[in-house]
This record gives structure tokens, C-alpha cells and sequence, in this order.
């Protein structure tokens, strides 16, 4: 077990794993998001209140729950960074935090355009849009603070805690908004609390949902890679890797 | 005499230690032996990561390579034994400006969970050379002055393990020569320093230096 | 070198060979005794945020309206903003001078459990910042036209929700106290996770102005604030042992 742990954790293995790992996830990223795309914009039936415009949900939707997705990932690599001192995962987590910072743009901003047929403005103070926000704050707070510190290590350890206290609070503050909203503004319409779907709109949303989630594996996966190179450049096998590539 | 009770187990290992920063080895490959009765200079050029090693040495990094060893005990367990043990002095010496050195060394005396001992606190300044000075804000005093009142913690709090980062900074001649002393001293009484100076230690058979410096290391005995 | 031999001997042997006496609580309250002096002694620091958030609610009438209706409706919200803020301020200089004179390193090294240590530091500055605010909110209160029956309620939700306020700072503050210009990233990190402290604050305040109950909102400010007391000194320990790094 502990053996399998750090063989995990050295850089040279995951290097070279993630290259075989790589492509699939490309793949089925690639086949998944078309797929959805095409069924959910072309084939989903329109919603009878919204009518064509509640196809922005297939970008929200897969793009907010990625948001959210990508911060427990990013937290859960900062303790096992933290606890077993695995160099790996806080490079991974070094990737993801732009990475889920960039998703919850395309949430807010793919909320944004469905705001304006659905409440004529650009901007409402929703619920999730609100809590997406304060998300965004928080990737941004991760992202300035690695970058502030001039020692790796210090950048790292620093990160993994932010990122361990975010991921705490996320709920709390999730919560709170939810609860705020309710109580100013009672009982309007909500974009994506609906009770039932029908399974023909719903099982693109899924398929979509599962693309993001295999583009942002694949994409995690390709840019670890790249950071492990430019961290270990001193090391040996890099440079027995880049000879060979000479 | 003191300490010789403990002289046997007295002892603060390093095997294998390196330790990085920004893709450089400021040290590897370090082996350590630091026992009860010794004085270690670390030395080396500016930059060559004395301080490091002193803060690595004294469990303040954790970002390093390889074992330390307390007690003959791995350092993560013995973490609290070795703090009960250590005294520290750092770069900066630790001293409140707008706090008198009598309040300073209160809250040292406090923090190192020894009894409230004003008679101790005096005699600790006096020993250094403050007497006078006690009830002055410790901003309205000399650098020398400020450095003797972090001085005065090796009088205030016995322990054994001594770790000091340029203690002879901004100090007289005669406060030289009294801190020379009084580690020779220490050392004979079955403590040990680990140090890092640019002063010129006098000679003893207590001296033993550790060159740091151009990612190698000799250990000139 | 006098011959404070004998002595030495005695008091090394206690001390190696059992626990430290007094321990903790002679250190804790040492802290707290030592800071509560330290800022006593340079009282412009404690006064700072008070004049700080009494300029920020002056802004208010002058940017936006002296019509005491349209006050007072916004008034909690303005008072609990302007209160964070002034909180906040002081929060960057919380470690720093000890960081600056080296005696955040000795606390560091204190066979004492850090977290309680940095508890007893963050309880000076709720002390001295966030009950001196709490105090002084009714005052501008009457100044915004707050609605009578709200001005307790007030005092004490910013009192409770403050203590709170500290604890969360002071991870932030521990985190960038090793850099050198840490304030705004500081405001960056921790203002997103104050949002669920703002939400009940000033909503006790609102639901005291409406009539309705306010003890579920302050019981959430005590739950936060118990969530605080808990997790936060170790997330600013380990803060704490990354800054010392540089």
C-alpha cells in the first residue's frame, strides 16, 4: 500500500502514466461534449416556459458543477500534499486552480447571457450566481497567493492551506447565500432548481456533464505534465528525457 | 557538575541532510554529530545557507532532505523534548521595542514554562551588563544593548542545546569576549552551541567547525 | 561570567526531566498580557479602525443621500460593511512587528502548543478592534437613522460575529506575513470567507428592525464563531510555521 502510495507520488512514474492515461480522456471528452452539444442544442426538446433559450444550460450547468468539483480536487491534493509530502499533487493542484478558476468564469458568464432572455438584465443577484462569484474570489485568492510567495515550498504549503480553509467554508458560505436569497428576494424564478426534467433533456445534460469532467481530467492530466518537467528540470531523467528528444 | 547527568544522551543528529532552494543545493549529503560538551561553528560565505541549516537544526524548516535524529529519537517524536531543551537566538533578537527588557524577558521567562522570577529576570540583566537599563523601553537602547537583553535568555533560561545565529552581532568588544566565554563555559558544563559567527572564535579543544559552502562540503575537523 | 553555575544545574534538570511548569496557561496569558500592553502603548494603532469606520459611514449620507427613509433601509448592511472593513485594516499588522523582530520565531519555538499562542494573540485583537466597534456601531447608528428596537441586537451581533472576524483574519494574516506586501492580497483571501459572518450579522440587524425573532441568527453567529474557535488557531499555526519559512 505504502509502497504503491509513493510510487504514486514520484514525478517520473505519474509522468509517464499520464502519458498513456492521457488520450483517452481526450477522447471521450471529445466525444462526450460533441455528442451533448448536438443531442441538447439540436435534438432536446425547448422548455415550454423559456423555450429556446434554456439551452445555455448545457454550458452552465456542466461549468458551474466543474467549479465546485475542481476546488474539492484542489483541496483534497493540498492534504495529501500536506500530509504525505507527495510533490505530485500540489503540482496538480498548482494546475487546477486556474483551471477551476477559468470554469467558474464560463459559469458566471454563461448565467449572465441566460440572464438576459430570462430576466431581461445581464446581472441578477441569483443564488447560484452569487455563490459562483464568491467562488471565483476564492480560485482568484488561491491563484495571487501562490504567486506572492518567492520560495516553491512556501508557495505550495501556503496554497494547500487556503485551499483547505476554502473548501471548509465553501458549504458555509453556499449555504448563507442560499438562505440570503430567499429571504430577499422570495419565490422568483430560479434557473436551474427545477422540480422535474424530462429524461430528453436531461440525459444530454448528463453526457454533458460527464464530458467536462473527462476535458478537465485530460487537461489536468497535460498540464501536471508540463509542470513536473519544469520543476524536476534538474533532475536526471529530465534531462536523460530531453537529450532523447534532441 | 551540570548537566553531566544528561552528557550521555545529549545529542543532535543529522544523517543525509540537503536542503533546495530555487533549484540550488545550498547543502547535501550532511552528516551531523553534535554531542554534549562541543561548540560548532558553522561557517561558510554569505549565502552558502548557514542560517538555514540553523533553522533546519533547530526544527524551524521543514523543508529539507533527510533524518534528524534527537535523543538518538527521530525528531518528530521528539519534537517536545527537544524544545524543552533548545534556546534559540535568532537574526533578530526577539526583543519588543516599545517593552521594557525587565517586561521582554517576562514574557520569556512565561512562554519557556519557567516560574515567575523577578529576582532572576534582575540578576540575568545584570549579568550582561544592563543593570540600570531594566525599566527603559528597550527602543530607547543601543543595538548592543538591544541584543545583550536577548543575550540575557542564556542566563534566564537554562538549557542544554544552545542554537545561535550571529549572537556577536552589534556587541562591544568586552561583551565579546564575556559571550566567548561564557559558551566555552557552557560547553564545559556539559551543554553544547552550534553557532555561526563572522567573529573569530579563540581556539579551544570545545571548538569544532563545519564548513558549508559551493554545494560540497568538507567537515574540517 | 558570574557563577550562576549551581542554579543552572538545578533549573536544567527540572525542566528536562519533566513537563515545563506553568506550561500553557503562564504562556497564554503571558501573550495576552504582553500584546494587550504592546498595543496599550501605541494606542493610535487600537484608535485606527475607529476612526476608520466612523469616516467610511460618514461616506455614506455624502455619496448617496441624507434622506433618513433611504438610510436607515440600508443602514445594517452599511454599519456591518463599514465594521468588516475596519476589522480588516488592522488584521495586516496582527504578526507582522512580531514577525519583523524575531519574536514570532520564539513563539514558534515554545514547547507550548502554537495555535493556543496565536489564540491568545487573536483574542487581543477582537479586544481591542472588533468590541471597540461593536461598542461604537450604535453610536453611528443613530448617525444612519437606524430604526429603534435594533441598536442591542446591533452591538451585540457585531460582538459575536467580530470574534469570528479575528479568527478568520488571522489565518490570512498568518499567510502572508512572511510577505512584504501582503495587505491587499490579505483582503483577497479573507473576505470571501467573512461573507456567512456579514449574512447573519446583518440580518440579526434586519430581522431585529422587522420585529421578527433574532436569536436563530445570533445562535448561527455563535455557531460560526464555535466552528472559528475550533479549526482556525491550527489553520493559522501552520500558516504561522510557513511564513517563518519565508
Amino acid at each position: 500500500m505504502w509502497a504503491f502510495i509513493h510510487k504514486l507520488g514520484s514525478p517520473k512514474w505519474f509522468y509517464g502514466i499520464s502519458a498513456r492515461l492521457q488520450p483517452w480522456f481526450w477522447v471521450a471528452a471529445l466525444i462526450l461534449i460533441v455528442v451533448g452539444s448536438i443531442w441538447g442544442l439540436a435534438f432536446a426538446p425547448a422548455d415550454y416556459q423559456q423555450g429556446n433559450s434554456f439551452r445555455i444550460i448545457y454550458v452552465h450547468v456542466p461549468a458551474a458543477f466543474l467549479a465546485q468539483s475542481i476546488f474539492v480536487s484542489m483541496a483534497v491534493s493540498a492534504v495529501i500534499f500536506m500530509v504525505w509530502k507527495i510533490k505530485i499533487a500540489d503540482m496538480a493542484a498548482a494546475v487546477m486552480a486556474p483551471l477551476g478558476a477559468a470554469m467558474t468564469f464560463v459559469a458566471l458568464f454563461s448565467g449572465a447571457v441566460w440572464g438576459v432572455p430570462t430576466w431581461g438584465t445581464w446581472w441578477m443577484w441569483d443564488a447560484r450566481l452569487t455563490s459562483m462569484l464568491i467562488l471565483l474570489f476564492l480560485y482568484l485568492g488561491v491563484i495571487a497567493l501562490r504567486g506572492a510567495f518567492t520560495s516553491r515550498d512556501s508557495a505550495s504549503r501556503a496554497a494547500s492551506v487556503l485551499a483547505m480553509v476554502g473548501v471548509i467554508n465553501i458549504p458555509i458560505i453556499k449555504y448563507s447565500v442560499d438562505w440570503w436569497y430567499t429571504l430577499h428576494q422570495p419565490a422568483t424564478f430560479t434557473i436551474t432548481s427545477r422540480p422535474t426534467m424530462p429524461m430528453e433533456m436531461w440525459l444530454p445534460l448528463l453526457i454533458m456533464v460527464l464530458g467536462f469532467y473527462s476535458f478537465f481530467i485530460a487537461l489536468t492530466l497535460m498540464r501536471t505534465r508540463s509542470e513536473i518537467l519544469r520543476r524536476e528540470a534538474n533532475k536526471r531523467w529530465v534531462r536523460e528525457l530531453a537529450g532523447e528528444a534532441n | 557538575m551540570p548537566f553531566l547527568e544528561r552528557a550521555v544522551s545529549l545529542r543532535l543528529q543529522a544523517r543525509n541532510l540537503a536542503c533546495e532552494r530555487d533549484d540550488r543545493w545550498l547543502f547535501r549529503e550532511l552528516d551531523l554529530d553534535i554531542r554534549t560538551g562541543e561548540i560548532v561553528r558553522v561557517e561558510g560565505p554569505n549565502g552558502s545557507g548557514k542560517t538555514t541549516l540553523l533553522k533546519i537544526l533547530s526544527g524551524q524548516l521543514a523543508d529539507y532532505e533527510g533524518d534528524l535524529f534527537w535523543d538518538d529519537r527521530p525528531m518528530r517524536d521528539a519534537r517536545e523534548s527537544f524544545l524543552t531543551n533548545l534556546l534559540y537566538l535568532g537574526h533578530a533578537p526577539g526583543v519588543k521595542a516599545a517593552l521594557t527588557p525587565l517586561e521582554n524577558l517576562t514574557w520569556y521567562q512565561a512562554i519557556a514554562g519557567q516560574p515567575r522570577d523577578e529576582a532572576a529576570r534582575y540578576a540575568a540583566l545584570e549579568d550582561v551588563g544592563l543593570a540600570g537599563f531594566e525599566d527603559l523601553p528597550a527602543g530607547q537602547l543601543s543595538a548592543g544593548q538591544q541584543r545583550r537583553v536577548a543575550l540575557a535568555r542564556l542566563v534566564l533560561t537554562p538549557r542544554p542545546l544552545w542554537v545561535l545565529d550571529e549572537p556577536f552581532t552589534a556587541i562591544d568588544r568586552d561583551g565579546v569576549n564575556a559571550l566567548e566565554q561564557r559558551l566555552v563555559d557552557h560547553a564545559r558544563q556539559g551543554g553544547c552551541v552550534l553557532v555561526t559567527t563572522h567573529h573569530e572564535l579563540t581556539p579551544c579543544a570545545e571548538l569544532r567547525r563545519i564548513r558549508l559552502g559551493g554545494g560540497g562540503l568538507d567537515d574540517g575537523n | 561570567m558570574t557563577g550562576t553555575d549551581g542554579t543552572l544545574t538545578g533549573k536544567a534538570m527540572t525542566l528536562t526531566s519533566g513537563e515545563p511548569h506553568g506550561g500553557l496557561t503562564v504562556a497564554f496569558w503571558a501573550t495576552l498580557k504582553r500584546d494587550l500592553v504592546l498595543l496599550l502603548r501605541r494606542r493610535s494603532e487600537v484608535m485606527n479602525p475607529l476612526v476608520f469606520f466612523a469616516i467610511v459611514i460618514t461616506l455614506f449620507p455624502i455619496g448617496i443621500s441624507p434622506d433618513p427613509q433611504l438610510l436607515a433601509a440600508i443602514a445594517p448592511g452599511l454599519l456591518w460593511v463599514a465594521a468588516l472593513l475596519a476589522a480588516l485594516l488592522s488584521l495586516d499588522s496582527l504578526f507582522r512587528a512580531d514577525y519583523d523582530d524575531g519574536s514570532l520565531e520564539q513563539l514558534l519555538l515554545t514547547p507550548q502548543p502554537l495555535a493556543l499562542l496565536a489564540l491568545a494573540k487573536v483574542a487581543v485583537h477582537w479586544l481591542l478592534t472588533g468590541l471597540p466597534l461593536a461598542l461604537m456601531a450604535p453610536l453611528l447608528g443613530i448617525m444612519l437613522a437606524l430604526p429603534a428596537g435594533s441598536y442591542a441586537v446591533l452591538a451585540v451581533s457585531l460582538a459575536l460575529g467580530s470574534a469570528s472576524l479575528s479568527l478568520i483574519g488571522a489565518i490570512g494574516a498568518a499567510l502572508t506575513v512572511g510577505l512584504s506586501r501582503g495587505g491587499v492580497l490579505l483582503s483577497l483571501l479573507v473576505l470571501p470567507l467573512y461573507i456567512p459572518v456579514l449574512i447573519f450579522g446583518a440580518g440579526a440587524v434586519q430581522a431585529a428592525i422587522l420585529g421578527d425573532g433574532v436569536m436563530a441568527h445570533l445562535a448561527i453567529l455563535g455557531a460560526l464563531l464555535a466552528l472559528a474557535l475550533i479549526l482556525a488557531p491550527l489553520a493559522i499555526a501552520a500558516s504561522l510555521r510557513i511564513s517563518i519559512n519565508g
